[in-house]
């Protein structure tokens, strides 16, 4: 039952939210804050009985719901959870208190139908993370669009109701091609053995032709990978980050982009292991080609948040490389970045929010010397500019570390090109400390320095990155079994790195 | 015909009982609200009287109906229709002068030929029911004469109408005389034959075809739709839009599902252009509309085009599909069309953009309930439009029309375009919010709450429904 509470609370916090705001409008955030943090305390509570109580190790469910929902067609209401989906269901929450907190001041009108959709957002990911039939799982996958499109639409910037669209569009489009893939699949498994279900575990390992396989898998791929986005996908990612609202931003780059990399781990791996060896080549070449690209525009912006959104896509271009290197070590690192991204680059899209808030620009031509004015904030900015660009330390470096090295073994010419995203990382994150911090204070310029609320908000970003950079151990041992359960059985045949013994101890 | 006959046709003679008391009422007592009450009630009788009859299903009326589980589904849901219709109405047609009473009768009849439609197994019962039909329609789109765009509506369907009629007819003459009868068994068993390929059989069915095409709007026969659906009255164009479609889909479904269209490949080929002709035709018409009636009445037809899919799939899962596609999208477009009506005033519809522009600020729950129908109309998760557009792809899929799957799917995403759109305008900030002074009608405002919840209901929790067209619509 804890996986349903786990969503029903926010969406029931979300509806509270949304009526008090007629009354108080601090109210709905103090109630969405309020059932955020329920949420976590639930979570909480479960990972630290679940060391004792379940055996992480072993890949298996830790919990899991099952229940009939639609019987007629085979469809159940499954939900599960294991050490992968922990990860991000902590993330998540993570993030999604985060956002409640980062838009306090920001978002002054109609807060309470804000935070409803908000807290919805958070409900759809969670169901994303939580689902095991795949019906279920498309179910949330379309619920999740619908509030972050009103999220962009309504309280967005200049150029909200193109970016709205457009992110829309895309990512229902992508739906819509996974809908007949799951639907193909559903007949297949059905012919083949005469039950026609839509659960995850009784569909692996349905026999499929190979040619079948392979059309069945490109539907889902392309669906996970417009999401995650890969280069050339990824249009809609700019506009959409640039012009959601603080919180929109962190919710997209910290864990919407992070469902796609989820469907590729979660089902695409495991269903169609052989399908994804005839990709696997391409899609490295499009990660390499993603780093590169996302790096290179980042540099070439003149609007700050912009630039953090080009970087999404580099970053996410190692999630991509690390899944479909075929090593342990790397898709470990995959995840590690999943979430390394997730807390780094929604901390820097909170810095450009606050910066906005302040002088009402994302124009770096209008900023500079910050420094000498505002300190709390720069340090802040320096600490993520210096994640962003993978300093060792913080938990960016050691999962692009990771990365590089489970893939160096197999694909060396690819990964040597990956390893130049580095490079480019540093230049475009020095580049956004010398323009912005740095330099001469531009006249007329009047900004306040963070607030106890920023600050401590930024503390706990601070904290949670250099925790996962210092002691990556807690995180990867409770996501890695996860990734060696049955299901992947493409990791499982891989040679192994050197590194790689370090985990099975566990 | 005996007692029992009687009771089967129960539902039926409950309706044409009720247009007689509504027209003596109407005679010796006018009075709106007294006639709204007695059209309700007779709805409510109505399908009452279906949990009687079902006793005795299903049974052949003389050679004329039909009466099945099959045909009680589709009366049940016109008979939804008719009550959500003739509910609406009560506030809109107050706002109106003239006299609103005459509008019920006509209500009433077209129900009547909707219900025969679905049961017709004979030539001469279903024209019956085509022209029940179209003759109140007729009237009804024209029913505001003070308004210029409302009599050119009723006159536009009039003459299309009657056209249609015309091929109907002509058609059913020339299979008459190929088959030698005019009962629907007979000639489907004449068409499994070698008759089939005689150019008068063939010729009479491509002008029944015609004929229906029309009827359901799909292209190429769809000129008439926008200019009607922009024309009549709001609640005339909601019972266009549902009822009408409805029952001659039934209708057809019945009949394809029964001659087996998969034996015949020219006419399998002719369904697909049209369902795939409809569905690109209508969706991006629609994205070059202004006006919210004309971007319904586009949208309308690619739905139509979906549906058809299901004609094209065969099996169990379709029938079920299409029985589910069609309730979901009666629901979706009674309460978009429910919308439009209660914003409407004395002078015009509400069809201009502007008369949606922020007005989720201004009357949060109507546009809620907007919202909520174009989701479902653009397949959206928790509504019911979404378990019906998955459930028309699943048939699709299952009989692997790949081609034609993938032209949904890319219409879809186009449909979402246009959606978007009128959503976007309802939530746009105007400036002026302050929350309207106009009143909403209790009624309309309670069949809209319904239908919303329905909308819901259908979209997280369809089982009891499937259970529903499980035991009736399958043969």
């Amino acid at each position: 039952m804890i996986l349903l509470w786990l969503i029903i609370i926010p969406l029931i916090g979300g509806l509270a939210a949304w009526a008090v705001d007629r009354k108080d409008s601090a109210a709905a955030r103090w109630i969405s804050l309020a059932a955020l943090a329920l949420d976590a305390i639930v979570l909480a509570l479960f990972w630290s009985d679940s060391s004792t109580r379940f055996d992480l190790s072993r890949g298996a469910w830790l919990v899991e719901l099952n229940r009939p929902w639609i019987p007629q067609l085979g469809i159940s209401f499954h939900l599960a959870m294991d050490g992968l989906s922990l990860v991000l269901v902590a993330l998540t929450l993570f993030l999604g208190i985060i956002s409640v907190v980062c838009s306090w001041t920001e978002i002054r009108e109609r807060a309470g139908f804000f935070h409803l959709n908000l807290l919805w957002i958070l409900a759809g990911i969670l169901g994303v993370f939580l689902s095991l039939d795949l019906f279920l799982f498309y179910f949330f996958w379309e619920l999740m669009l619908v509030p972050m499109y009103f999220l962009i639409s309504i309280w967005g910037h200049e150029n909200r109701v193109y970016a709205s669209l457009k992110f829309f569009i895309f990512t229902q489009a992508g739906g819509l091609l996974m809908l007949l893939s799951i639907l193909a699949l559903y007949f297949f498994h059905g012919k083949e053995t005469g039950i026609y279900t839509f659960d995850y575990a009784l569909l692996l390992g349905t026999k499929l032709p190979p040619f079948a396989a392979f059309w069945i898998m490109l539907g889902f791929l392309i669906a996970f990978i417009v999401k995650l986005p890969v280069v050339p996908f990824h249009p809609w990612l700019p506009d959409a980050h640039t012009e959601a609202p603080t919180a929109g931003s962190v919710i997209l780059a910290g864990l919407l982009l992070k469902t796609g990399a989820y469907g590729l781990l979660r089902f695409v791996l495991p269903l169609f292991p052989d399908a994804v060896a005839q990709v696997s080549q391409t899609m490295l070449v499009l990660s390499v080609i993603g780093i590169i690209y996302g790096a290179v525009l980042a540099f070439g912006q003149s609007e700050l948040k912009r630039l953090v959104a080009y970087t999404s896509i580099s970053h996410m271009g190692f999630v991509l490389l690390g899944i479909f290197a075929g090593s342990r070590i790397a898709l470990s690192g995959a995840v590690m970045q999943i979430v390394a991204h997730g807390v780094s680059t929604g901390a820097l899209f909170i810095i450009v929010g606050m910066i906005q808030e302040r002088i009402h620009t994302r124009d770096m031509g209008q900023m500079g010397g910050f420094w000498s004015a505002v300190p709390r904030l720069s340090g802040i900015g320096l600490v993520f500019a210096l994640a962003s660009l993978g300093l060792p330390g913080f938990g960016n470096f050691v999962a692009e570390f990771m990365v590089l090295l489970g893939s160096y073994g197999m694909h060396p010419a690819i990964t040597v090109l990956a390893a130049s995203g580095l490079v480019l990382s540093a230049i475009y994150s020095l580049w956004i400390v010398q323009q912005v911090f740095h330099g001469e204070k531009k006249e007329g310029l009047h900004l306040a320095d963070l607030t106890m609320r920023e600050t401590s908000m930024m503390a706990a970003m601070i904290i949670v990155i250099f925790w996962i950079g210092m002691f990556p151990r807690p995180l990867l041992s409770t996501a890695y079994p996860a990734l060696l359960s049955p299901g992947h059985g493409q990791a499982q045949e891989q040679p192994v790195g050197a590194t790689g013994g370090e985990h099975e101890q566990h | 015909m005996n007692s029992t006959d009687l009771i089967a046709l129960l539902p039926y003679l409950t309706l044409a009982a009720t247009s007689i008391v509504v027209m003596l009422a109407i005679a010796f007592y006018r009075n709106h609200k007294l006639t709204v009450f007695l059209t309700l009630a007779g709805f409510v009788f109505s399908a009452a009287s279906m949990g009687y009859a079902s006793g005795v299903l299903p049974r052949e009326v003389t050679s004329l109906f039909i009466i099945d589980r099959y045909a009680f589904f589709y009366l049940g849901l016109v008979l939804l229709a008719g009550f959500v219709v003739a509910a609406i109405s009560f506030s809109y047609l107050e706002k109106h002068p003239g006299h609103s009473e005459e509008f019920y009768l006509l209500l009433l009849f077209a129900t009547l030929g909707c219900t025969v439609l679905a049961a017709a197994t004979h030539f001469a019962s279903f024209f019956l029911g085509i022209e029940l039909l179209s003759v109140s329609l007729y009237a009804l789109a024209a029913y505001l004469r003070h308004s210029n765009k409302s009599i050119e509506a009723g006159v536009k369907y009039l003459i299309l109408a009657a056209v249609s009629s015309a091929f109907i007819l002509f058609g059913m003459a020339l299979v008459y005389a190929e088959a030698g009868s005019m009962s629907f068994s007979v000639i489907a068993s004449r068409a499994a034959g070698p008759e089939v390929h005689h150019l008068p059989f063939l010729a009479g069915i491509v002008m029944i075809i015609v004929g229906l095409g029309f009827k359901l709007a799909v292209v190429p026969f769809h000129l008439w739709t926008p200019d009607v659906y922009e024309g009549a009255p709001a609640p005339v164009t909601a019972l266009i839009a549902t009822m009408s479609k409805g029952a001659v889909f039934a209708l057809v479904l019945r009949y394809f599902t029964r001659i087996d269209i998969h034996q015949h490949a020219s006419l399998l080929a002719v369904i697909t252009v049209i369902a795939v002709l409809s569905m690109f035709a209508g969706n991006f018409l629609a994205l070059l509309q202004t006006n919210v009636k004309r971007v319904l009445a586009y949208s309308s037809i690619s739905h139509l085009g979906y549906l058809l899919v299901t004609v094209l799939a065969s099996g169990v899962l379709a029938q079920a599909a299409a029985a589910f596609y069609l309730t979901a999208y009666f629901i979706t477009t009674l309460g978009a069309f429910g919308v439009v009506t209660m914003l409407s005033d004395g002078t015009r519809d509400a069809d201009s953009m502007d008369d949606y522009r922020g007005l989720v600020w201004k009357r949060p729950w109507v546009a809620g309930v907007f919202t909520a129908m174009l989701f479902s109309l653009a397949g959206i998760p928790l509504t019911a439009g979404f378990v019906g557009k998955f459930y028309v792809v699943a048939a699709g899929v299952g009989s692997a029309l790949w081609m034609v799957i993938v032209v949904l799917a890319i219409n879809s995403v186009i449909g979402l375009f246009y959606y978007l759109r009128i959503i976007v305008v309802l939530f746009t900030r105007t400036g002026d919010e302050s929350p309207a002074l106009q009143r909403t009608s209790r009624s309309g405002s309670l069949v809209l709450a319904v239908l919303t919840i329905l909308l819901v209901l259908l979209g997280t929790y369809p089982g009891p429904l499937l259970d529903i067209i499980k035991e009736t619509v399958l043969f």
